[in-house]
């Protein structure tokens, strides 16, 4: 029983970070309909931004921390100038390989900026452990989880309360009538790009004392937070952290109890029997086809 | 200026338009066939993969670009070729029998990837297709009775009707270049048949064709079961060129190289299977001259401009630094895939059409012909 909840909570850690990417790619989605493949590597990149800041110039956590995702928001901004605003409104394909080029670019760029070992940054949480009776509980995953929710929370609010969350989603509905409505789409775009890329900084700098950051690991992670963003609907805020946890949970509990080599398909085989099931993911919105 | 008077249907599905059709691909057919006795063979084996790309790609070519079907997925079907081949292999089968059977495997687990993908569109069916081949790779790294697991393995010179043909010999060339000449003229045919007018009717619209008494899901089966046996059978000559195969060759990396080559080349015509194929597979040997000879070029340059000795110098190993730098490889894959995106969406073969044209019509071309058009109202979620 013990097992199966230190499994639970540590699954759950893991799809939280999962979960914070896979918001990246649900904002972007949500506002633009374009389906950002770089995503994980954002995410990467904000980590090797804050491991320079915090662990080359020796800044205080907090201040990296903030310094990092200000950095990667101006970023985003500058990636989607560059790569994603020329070809808005061509096909959905174009642009995912548009990023996927840009995921390439990064990698290899970092890779030759800050080399291919792994790297770690000493947060604040690094070492304690919270325990509670004979459950041993991690502050670094505890903290991932926290951020997670409040993360989660602000962003569901933003998207619901506000006027500009409002005009994102007008602009993802309709571009057009957007901008015919007043709404600078263009702007709006940018901003999206900018939070999504300040989200996956924060993903990569709470996941950096858990698995390290390497060149590689946005791809790694960017592909298994595919699966969350899918399950959760592709266009749900909360959907997306409830199916990055999901694959998290499965994917430890597979680790533990199934034998070697479930543990990194288990989340793709979810993903496509719910695909089977239930095409439009678990809280996403059914649409009629339109002529 | 020629004009092309088409007076029935037949004039319009004609193979070779003109007799101009025929004297160009004779004389590239007559090159392709000196080749491999006047070439080194370094650029011999780079044309053997060069046929072969070119074969996934023109698989790739009718799901993606003809179905409107995306599939990052490629590189499993491949395997399941390659896999088929060694397999068989070893029980003495001969490879006629082993080369169809491999294609056949392969077509019939793409018609069982295709049923569950009937109801996915656009993203849904990328990160479906990724998931099939993450699933593929992972069973032929633990299915160790079959695939041996990681280890790997090996595949023996080929031997067809008892001649050996080895993988770096003109013989396996010509094997490859046949496999590919006929694959394309079999897509060509199939593509002026009542399917691949279907296919196309499916890409342009899935609703239109419905309405026009197109089975929809039985032809996007069949793009996927055809599309993958092709793509199978490229892969049992993979694994000959190779020699040795195991799962880690085939990851979402190739998977994404097949994609570049169609959307390098062209995803709207044939020819761009081949076109991208060429680029991609010449990019190795153009990054090994960079390395080699780049800096010593640039640093030349300084010199004749006037730096003296200890700057050209100092250019000289800047340049060789970052020439050599490890992953420049993937760096220029990005760069290429998003300047392609950007600024030449037709790709290589649509480059050729607009020069083409552009001495057509002199002094008359207008860039506006192949512009593309904005879609701002559509939302594909709705679509």
């Amino acid at each position: 029983m013990l097992d199966f909840v230190q499994q639970l909570v540590s699954g759950i850690a893991l799809g939280c970070v999962y979960g914070l990417i896979a918001l990246g790619f649900v904002l972007v989605y949500k506002a633009t309909e374009v389906v950002n493949f770089a995503q994980g590597d954002l995410m990467m990149l904000g980590g090797f931004f804050a491991f320079t800041f915090i662990g080359m110039i020796g800044l205080n956590y907090w201040l990296g921390f903030a310094g990092a995702v200000i950095a990667m928001a101006a970023f985003g901004m500058l990636a989607e100038r560059v790569v994603v605003r020329p070809i808005l409104g061509y096909p959905q394909f174009s642009i995912i390989m548009a990023t996927i080029g840009l995921g390439y670019f990064l990698r290899s760029v970092v890779g030759m900026i800050w080399g291919t070992d792994d790297f770690k940054i000493e947060t604040p949480f690094s070492d304690g452990v919270l325990r509670i009776g004979s459950l041993v509980l991690a502050y670094d995953k505890l903290s991932v989880i926290a951020a997670t929710v409040i993360l989660c929370a602000l962003l569901y609010l933003f998207f619901n309360r506000t006027t500009l969350g409002t005009a994102m989603r007008a602009s993802s509905e309709n571009m057009l009538a957007a901008y015919y409505m007043g709404i600078p789409v263009k702007r709006v775009v940018s901003i999206v790009w900018a939070i999504s890329a300040a989200v996956a900084t924060a993903a990569g700098v709470l996941l950096a004392p858990i698995t390290f950051i390497h060149s590689n690991v946005g791809l790694v992670l960017g592909l298994k937070a595919f699966p969350a963003a899918v399950l959760g609907g592709f266009g749900s805020i909360p959907g997306a952290v409830v199916g990055g946890v999901l694959i998290g949970v499965i994917e430890s509990m597979a680790g533990f109890y199934l034998p070697q080599g479930w543990k990194d398909v288990a989340p793709y085989i979810v993903l496509l029997v719910v695909l089977l099931l239930k095409p439009e993911g678990l809280f996403g919105i059914h649409t009629r086809k339109k002529v | 200026m020629r004009f092309l008077f088409k007076t029935d249907y037949e004039d319009d599905i004609r193979l070779f338009p003109h007799s101009g059709y025929v004297v160009s691909y004779g004389i590239l057919l007559a090159f392709l066939a000196i080749a491999p006795f006047v070439l080194s063979s370094y650029l011999v084996s780079q044309l053997v993969f060069v046929c072969i790309y070119a074969t996934v790609g023109v698989g790739l070519m009718i799901l993606t670009g003809f179905t409107g079907q995306a599939s990052l997925g490629h590189a499993a079907f491949l395997a399941i070729g390659a896999y088929t081949a060694a397999y068989l292999q070893q029980y003495n089968v001969p490879f006629p029998v082993y080369f169809l059977a491999g294609g056949l495997l392969t077509g019939v687990v793409g018609a069982l990837v295709g049923f569950p993908a009937l109801r996915l569109t656009g993203i849904y069916l990328v990160i479906a297709t990724i998931s099939f081949a993450f699933i593929v790779e992972e069973v032929l790294a633990r299915w160790e009775s079959v695939t041996h697991g990681n280890e790997g393995m090996r595949v023996k010179t080929l031997s067809l009707f008892g001649q050996a043909v080895p993988q770096n010999g003109p013989a396996f060339y010509f094997l490859c270049l046949g496999v590919l000449i006929l694959t394309i003229i079999g897509t060509l045919n199939l593509l002026r048949s009542p399917t691949g007018r279907a296919f196309v009717a499916i890409r342009d619209s899935e609703t239109a064709a419905r309405s026009m008494g197109v089975n929809v899901s039985l032809y996007k089966v069949k793009s996927f079961a055809i599309s993958a046996a092709i793509t199978g059978l490229a892969g049992v000559l993979f694994a000959h060129k190779l020699s040795f195969i195991s799962p880690e060759m085939f990851t979402l990396q190739l998977s994404i190289e097949f994609i570049i080559v169609i959307l390098i080349g062209g995803t709207f015509s044939l020819h761009g299977a081949v076109l991208g194929a060429i680029f991609l597979v010449m990019i190795d040997p153009f990054l090994t001259y960079l390395k080699d000879d780049l800096p010593g070029i640039i640093s030349g340059i300084f010199a004749t401009f006037g730096a003296d000795s200890v700057t050209a110098s100092k250019i000289h190993s800047n340049v060789a630094a970052i020439a050599s730098a490890n992953g420049l490889k993937g760096a220029i894959y990005g760069v290429i895939i998003v300047l392609f995106v950007l600024f030449e969406p037709l790709g290589l073969y649509g480059r050729w059409l607009k020069i083409k044209l552009f001495f057509q019509l002199f002094p008359l071309y207008k860039r506006a012909t192949f512009k593309r058009q904005k879609i701002y109202v559509k939302s594909e979620r709705n679509r």
